[in-house]
C-alpha cells in the first residue's frame, strides 16, 4: 500500500515538476510570477487533441505539436503581456498574467464549450502494468515518469553545456551584466518561455491522456499548484522545484490513500504547504534570501 | 591616429534634469582618456548611454565607422565595447573563472546539439575559453581564487575580476567606472600598470576616476563634465589647472558642505 502510494506520488510529482520548472526558470530570468502558465498547460492539451483529431497525427507527433504550439503561445504571452510592462511594478505584470489567463480560458470556453471532453483515441490504451502482485501503475503514469526524467536530463545538459543555456543562467543572475557581455536578453527570455511552456504542455497533454479528459479550465488548479511547488522549492531554483514537486505529489498521493474522508480536500494540501512555507521559510527549501526591491 | 569613437551632441534628460547636455567627444584609437567631474556630473550616465543602457534623447554615436546610436547593450558588446560598473556587478554565485568565461560569451559559437553531444568544435572552443580565461587570471595573479564564488572576494579583488571579465575578449574599447574606488595607494599603482598594459594590447580606455593624481599621471587626455556639460577637454596637467575646472570642483564641495551641516 505504501509503496503503491509512493509510486503514484512520484508520477503525480513529475507532472507538477514539468509544469513548475518553466515557472521557476521564468522567475529566474525575469523575476516575474507568470500567472498565465496554467493556460499554457491547457493550450498544450487541446493542441495535442486537435493534432490527433483533425490533423491525423499519431500520439507522439501530436504531443510534440502541442509542445510547439504551447511554446509559441508562451513566447507570445511574454511578448504581448509582459514585455511592454517590463520595468513597472511587479504587481502590474502579475495582473497582466491573470488577465491573459482569464482571456484564454474564456476563449477556449467559447470555442470548445466548458464541458469536459474525452482525449481522442491514441491507439495506446491506458492500462495497468503490474510490477509486483500488489503494486501496479498505469502505463500512462509510467510514461510521465520516463518522459519527465528524460526532459530533466536534457534540460540539465542544455543549461550546462550550450551557449544559450549559459546565457539563461547568466541572465538569471544579473540581467544587465549579462547583456553587457553580449547576451541578447530578449532572446534569452523568449527561449526560456518557449522551453517552460513546452514542458507544461507536455504535462497537460499527458494528464489529459491519462484521465481521458480535457476542459478549458483544466490548467488553473495545476497552475496554482505549480506555483506552490516553486515557492516550496525556492523561487528560481530548479533542484528545489524538482524536490518540491516530488514532495507535493507524494504528500497528495499518501493523503489520498490514508486520509480519505478527512476534512481537508486533496487539492487543498498544496495551499496548506504554501502557507506553512511562507510562514516558516519564505525563501523556500533551496531558495536564496529573497531581495526586497 | 584615427578616431575610434565619435559622439556628437549627446543629451540625456531624466524628467526635468539634464544629466548629460550636448556633449561632443572624440576618442582616438589607443588612447587612455580620463573622464572626471564632481559627484552627479553625469559621468556614469555617459557610460550608460555609450553602452546602450540608456538611449540618448539627442545626439549620435559613431564607433569604428558604424552608427551605434540606439544599439542594445548586447549589440554594443558585440561591437567590442566592454565596461565595469561603479557598483561592481559580478555574478556573485559564479566562480571567478566562470565570471571571466562569460566575458568571452560573444566569441563562442557552438550550438546546442554540438555541445550536448560533445562534438569536436565545441570541445575545442570550450578548451580555448578555459585557457584564455586562465591565462588572464595568471596575468592578474588571481589563480588562487579561480574557484572561489565571486561574491566572497574582497572588494579590491572583485574589482580586478570585473576588469578581467571586461578584458578577456580583447575588446576594442573598455570603460572603467571608478576602478580605483576603495583601493589603497599600492593597489592604485598596480591598477595604473594594468591600464597601461591594456592599452599595450591595443584596447582603448576611458576611465572615470575621482583620484585626480592617478588620472593626471595615467591619462593621455582629460575630459571634465559638470552638471552634464563638458567644460574642459585636453592635456591632463592643463585641464586640472583650468580655473573653470577648479571652480566646478570647489563649487561642488561647497554644496556638499552645506548639505552636511
Ligand atoms: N536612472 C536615473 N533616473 C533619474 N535620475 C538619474 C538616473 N541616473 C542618474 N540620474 C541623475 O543624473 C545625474 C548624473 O548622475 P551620474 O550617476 O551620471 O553622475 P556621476 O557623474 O556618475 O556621479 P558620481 O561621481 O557620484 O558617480 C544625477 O543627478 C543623478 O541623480
Ligand atoms: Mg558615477
Amino acid at each position: 500500500m505504501l509503496a503503491q502510494q509512493l509510486l503514484n506520488g512520484i508520477a503525480l510529482g513529475f507532472t507538477y515538476i514539468l509544469i513548475a520548472v518553466g515557472l521557476t526558470m521564468i522567475y529566474g530570468v525575469l523575476k516575474l510570477l507568470h500567472f498565465a502558465h496554467g493556460v499554457i498547460y491547457t493550450v498544450g492539451a487541446f493542441s495535442a487533441m486537435i493534432g490527433i483529431l483533425y490533423l491525423n497525427m499519431n500520439f507522439i507527433v501530436a504531443i510534440l505539436f502541442g509542445m510547439i504550439i504551447a511554446g509559441i503561445a508562451g513566447v507570445l504571452v511574454e511578448r504581448l503581456a509582459y514585455r511592454p510592462l517590463r520595468g513597472t511594478h511587479p504587481i502590474t505584470t502579475l495582473i497582466s498574467g491573470v488577465g491573459i489567463a482569464i482571456f484564454v480560458e474564456s476563449l477556449f470556453q467559447a470555442i470548445f464549450t466548458s464541458d469536459p471532453r474525452g482525449f481522442p483515441a491514441t491507439g495506446m490504451k491506458v492500462e495497468p502494468i503490474h510490477i509486483t502482485s500488489s503494486i501496479s501503475l498505469t502505463n500512462s503514469k509510467l510514461y510521465i515518469i520516463i518522459v519527465g526524467l528524460v526532459c530533466l536530463l536534457l534540460l540539465y545538459a542544455f543549461l550546462k553545456w550550450t551557449k544559450m543555456g549559459v546565457a539563461i543562467q547568466a541572465v538569471s543572475q544579473d540581467m544587465r551584466a549579462a547583456s553587457l557581455m553580449g547576451v541578447n536578453v530578449n532572446q534569452v527570455v523568449a527561449v526560456t518561455f518557449f522551453i517552460g511552456s513546452a514542458l507544461a504542455a507536455l504535462a497537460g497533454a499527458f494528464v489529459a491522456y491519462d484521465f481521458n479528459s480535457l476542459f478549458p479550465t483544466m490548467g488553473s488548479i495545476p497552475g496554482l499548484k505549480a506555483f506552490c511547488v516553486v515557492v516550496l522549492g525556492g523561487l528560481g531554483s530548479i533542484p528545489g522545484t524538482i524536490i518540491g514537486g516530488l514532495i507535493l505529489g507524494i504528500v497528495e498521493s499518501l493523503s489520498e490513500g490514508y486520509l480519505t474522508g478527512m476534512v481537508i480536500d486533496k487539492d487543498a494540501i498544496a495551499f496548506v504547504i504554501l502557507i506553512l512555507i511562507l510562514l516558516l521559510k519564505p525563501s523556500g527549501l533551496f531558495g536564496k534570501q529573497v531581495e526586497k526591491v | 591616429m584615427d578616431a575610434l569613437l565619435e559622439m556628437k551632441g549627446i543629451t540625456k534628460r531624466f524628467g526635468g534634469l539634464t544629466a548629460v547636455d550636448q556633449v561632443d567627444l572624440i576618442v582616438k584609437k589607443g588612447e587612455i582618456l580620463g573622464l572626471i567631474g564632481p559627484n552627479g556630473a553625469g559621468k556614469t550616465t555617459f557610460f550608460n548611454i555609450l553602452t546602450g543602457i540608456y538611449r540618448p534623447d539627442q545626439g549620435n554615436i559613431q564607433f569604428n565607422g558604424t552608427d551605434i546610436t540606439g544599439f542594445k547593450p548586447y549589440q554594443i558588446a558585440n561591437q567590442g565595447i566592454f565596461r565595469t560598473f561603479q557598483n561592481i556587478r559580478l555574478l556573485k554565485d559564479y566562480s571567478v573563472l566562470d565570471n571571466i568565461k562569460l566575458g568571452l560569451f560573444r566569441q563562442t559559437k557552438a550550438g546546442a546539439w554540438s555541445s550536448i553531444f560533445g562534438l569536436r568544435r565545441s570541445r575545442e572552443e570550450e578548451k580555448k575559453v578555459a585557457e584564455e580565461s586562465w591565462a588572464l587570471l595568471e596575468r592578474l595573479g588571481l589563480t588562487d581564487l579561480a574557484n572561489e564564488a565571486a561574491g566572497n572576494l574582497s572588494y579590491g579583488n572583485q574589482r580586478r575580476v570585473e576588469i578581467a571579465r571586461a578584458l578577456v575578449s580583447h575588446p576594442e574599447m573598455i570603460l572603467l567606472d571608478e576602478p580605483a574606488a576603495g583601493m589603497n595607494s599600492e593597489e592604485v599603482e598596480s591598477l595604473s600598470a594594468l591600464v597601461r598594459q591594456i592599452r599595450q594590447q591595443g584596447t582603448t580606455v576611458i576611465l572615470i576616476e575621482h583620484n585626480v593624481g592617478m588620472v593626471v599621471e595615467l591619462c593621455d587626455r582629460l575630459v571634465v563634465l559638470d552638471h552634464g556639460v563638458k567644460i574642459a577637454d585636453g592635456d591632463p596637467n592643463q585641464v586640472v589647472a583650468n580655473p573653470a575646472v577648479i571652480e566646478a570642483y570647489i563649487g561642488g564641495q561647497e554644496v556638499t558642505e552645506v548639505v552636511g551641516d
